[in-house]
């Protein structure tokens, strides 16, 4: 009973917090601040030379950091063959 | 793990052909449509998953080996880093092939254009490579976690098994 009551009062208090901070949202579409946005779409096609502007954001504009999502999956890969190897031949 | 029926391995040998073309379309448009290395190479290790489930372990050994898998891996995070490294005479990952002519190097019209294949510099080319490494990487997770929860199916050859 106690936990359901704790539950109860974390679940408003969490769910009262997010509607208020929901009430600040401006609308879907309609961001504040455009200039970084807009330089995409204007200069995108002209100068990574593709149609899909966010993969040139993602593979040139931001290549960095795609490099790094290879390297979290290969550090998955070899985690996951450490975990399910076979023991050694001693 | 037992290989399943009879009609579920029909509709998987039926099927299973679709998904790794439709990966390997969705890894070569990357540039153009939704889409690209990452999900392409999902698409084709559910592939490789369907066979793995359809079939079992031991016809899974007899077609494939996970060193081809290590290749697949490490070749493609290799070439991805060599295609940023090669643009370095002016920043990392500078997309250096594009507009230059030759490979992936045509120019692209401003405005809604219909694509083409040829586009997109070394964009294209990482596209190629992420595929690569993640069609490795997913598979190897695969294969790794199928031998290890059915220890008795080895897989590879430093497991080939001495009770036989």
């Amino acid at each position: 009973m106690k936990a359901r009551i704790f539950f109860l009062i974390s679940i408003l208090l969490v769910g009262g917090l997010l509607w208020t901070g929901l009430q600040a949202v401006h609308p879907f579409g309609n961001p504040n601040e455009t200039p970084m946005d807009d330089y995409f779409i204007a200069n995108a096609q002209g100068e990574a030379a593709a149609n899909n502007v966010v993969t040139s954001i993602v593979f040139d504009y931001r290549g960095f950091d795609t490099l790094g999502e290879g390297a979290v999956l290969f550090t998955a890969v070899i985690s996951v063959a450490a975990l399910f190897r076979k023991r050694g031949h001693n | 793990m037992n290989p399943l029926s009879v009609v579920a391995r029909t509709v998987c040998n039926l099927f299973a052909w679709f998904l790794a073309v439709f990966g390997i379309y969705v890894i070569i448009h990357g540039h153009l449509t939704p889409g690209g290395g990452f999900q392409g190479g999902a698409v084709v290790a559910t592939f490789m998953a369907f066979l793995l489930v359809a079939h079992g372990g031991k016809k899974m050994q007899s077609w494939v080996k996970k060193d081809i898998f290590t290749l697949m891996e490490c070749g493609g995070l290799t070439l991805f880093i060599t295609a940023g490294l090669l643009g370095m005479s002016n920043t990392f990952f500078f997309n250096f092939l594009a507009k230059a002519g030759g490979l992936f190097g045509s120019v692209v019209p401003i405005g809604p254009n219909p694509g083409a294949l040829n586009t997109s510099g070394t964009i294209a080319l990482m596209n190629l490579s992420v595929g690569l490494e993640v069609v490795g990487g997913l598979s190897m997770i695969l294969l790794y976690m199928f031998s290890g929860a059915h220890p008795e199916e080895s897989f590879g050859r430093e497991e080939a098994g001495h009770d036989r």
